[in-house]
């Protein structure tokens, strides 16, 4: 059980939008991502995850501008996936200001993009991405999806993160598809299944809706949570996350 | 007040840019020997491992000019990896010499913490600053606008052990241990942790580490 937690703003992005889906499908345009970056700074969020959302589809990542204004005034950490494809591709994120790069599709078509990425910039840049899905061929298991929740990889997500883990991976991110964007509480037997598995931090996603869901994450041993509707929609400000998660015995930043 | 920024290839340098620029300082970014020998106050950030970033260094013939400016009483902050450069040496993939700045050695976090239970590494936390080396406050050092217990965003697999305690300005706490998070000697300090991605109490020690530049 992790007694602290790391709270994440994820931001989904699509062309210029911050947008919001329901299980990684029918997305909603939000408004500008860089707007939100800062009022979650403001209130306090410990880190930015900015995902371009169909960026593996269209074999790009978009997030390149919105990034570099970001960081001008918001100085927390910043992870960026989305069409991640290459040591090269990472380099231009990192030198847009981005601190990590989080890949998902390009590790499952060739995992050893992991250690090529860990090597050129050290462990802590390289993010592990795994959308996983319960699968219905595998009771009790889940499976790895990359392409934006649509294809699926053959890869048992708990054997897939102990890998990239031996590959180089610093991090892992963690989304349950098939609770993302509901706001019902998050898979705890996932987050308890990889989290027992590696000795990488984990941050977990999908599916909070309220401070008692990351306290329950914590418990299953969630690292760090990764919010992205529950603040979107203001059903919650950072600082009332906050409070939750401490009232619930979980400590974490205080600004 | 202008910094120069050591560039060897492997950093977050926008992010450093940015938040010296925030609290009021002009940056030079720059690869060349003759702008470090000019420097009125040096930064050498660092990502990434150790081995690589002291042989950017070496390549761009940097280490002698750095030492020099170091005992001429230049003051330099180093960030992260460019902190842990500072001392003797490192066991990174192998011992590897560093600046030899500061006394002592740079060792790998142990994978189990003190109670003998797996910890996870690398460390990746926001985790306060305590005084440290027998200090009971940051009077005085360029932690002076910090309050204990204040934290900043850790992120390493490697830890500094300096070899003076006196050397240890702020520690903070990973699996039950001390862990050295800045370390100071003569116009060197050290930050373990990213001051520029620290949000307000990050930004306060940049702008602090400019206030004693100017005296």
């Amino acid at each position: 059980m992790a007694n602290k937690i790391r709270l994440i703003a994820r931001l989904d992005v699509k062309d210029t939008n911050l947008v919001k889906g329901i299980q990684m499908e029918g997305l909603r345009k939000l408004g500008d991502p860089n707007q939100f970056a800062k009022k979650y700074y403001e209130q306090g969020i410990d880190e930015l995850l900015y995902i371009d959302i169909v960026a593996s589809l269209y074999n790009r990542n978009n997030l390149s501008d919105i990034v570099r204004k970001t960081v001008n005034d918001v100085f927390i950490p910043v992870c960026v996936g989305g069409g991640v494809r290459s040591v090269e591709d990472v380099r231009h994120l990192l030198s847009m200001g981005a601190d990590k790069v989080a890949v998902n599709t390009a590790a499952i078509k060739r995992p050893e993009l992991i250690t090529e990425i860990a090597e050129a910039f050290g462990s802590q840049c390289m993010v592990l991405s795994i959308q996983a899905k319960r699968s219905r061929t595998w009771p009790g298991k889940w499976e790895a999806y990359y392409d934006c929740g649509r294809a699926h990889s053959g890869y048992d997500v708990v054997e897939w993160a102990k890998r990239g883990e031996a590959l180089g991976a610093g991090e892992i991110l963690l989304m349950s598809v098939d609770n993302e964007g509901l706001q019902r509480g998050m898979d705890l037997e996932l987050i308890e299944a990889v989290t027992k598995a590696v000795h990488i931090p984990v941050i977990c996603g999908g599916g909070v809706g309220c401070g008692d869901d990351i306290v329950e994450a914590a418990r299953a041993g969630a690292d760090a949570v990764a919010c992205a509707a529950v603040l979107h929609y203001e059903k919650e400000t950072v600082p009332e996350l906050k409070e939750e998660i401490r009232a619930g015995g979980v400590e974490v930043r205080s600004v | 007040m202008k910094v120069t920024v050591i560039d060897y290839g492997l950093s977050n340098l926008r992010s450093v840019q940015n938040a010296f620029a925030h609290c009021g300082a002009e940056t030079l970014l720059t690869s060349s020997a003759a702008d470090v020998r000019a420097a009125e106050a040096l930064v050498l950030p660092g990502v990434g491992a150790f081995r690589d970033g002291m042989a950017g260094l070496e390549r761009l013939g940097l280490v002698e000019v750095i030492r020099q400016k170091a005992a001429e009483g230049t003051p330099l902050l180093g960030i992260c990896l460019g902190m842990q450069m500072l001392f003797d040496e490192s066991e990174e993939f192998g011992t590897c010499p560093g600046l030899g700045l500061i006394p002592g050695r740079v060792v790998r976090i142990p994978d189990t913490d003190l109670q003998g239970n797996p910890q996870k590494v690398p460390h990746i936390d926001w985790d306060p600053l305590f005084p440290a080396g027998g200090r009971t406050d940051f009077a005085g050092t360029v932690l002076e606008k910090v309050a204990p217990g204040q934290e900043c965003y850790f992120i390493h697999s490697y830890e500094a052990k300096p070899a003076d305690e006196a050397d240890r300005l702020a520690d903070t706490r990973y699996g039950g241990r001390d862990v050295c998070a800045v370390a100071a000697h003569g116009s060197v300090v050290g930050c373990q942790f990213h001051p520029e991605k620290s949000g307000p109490v990050g930004l306060s020690i940049i702008s602090q580490f400019l206030n004693i530049c100017q005296k």
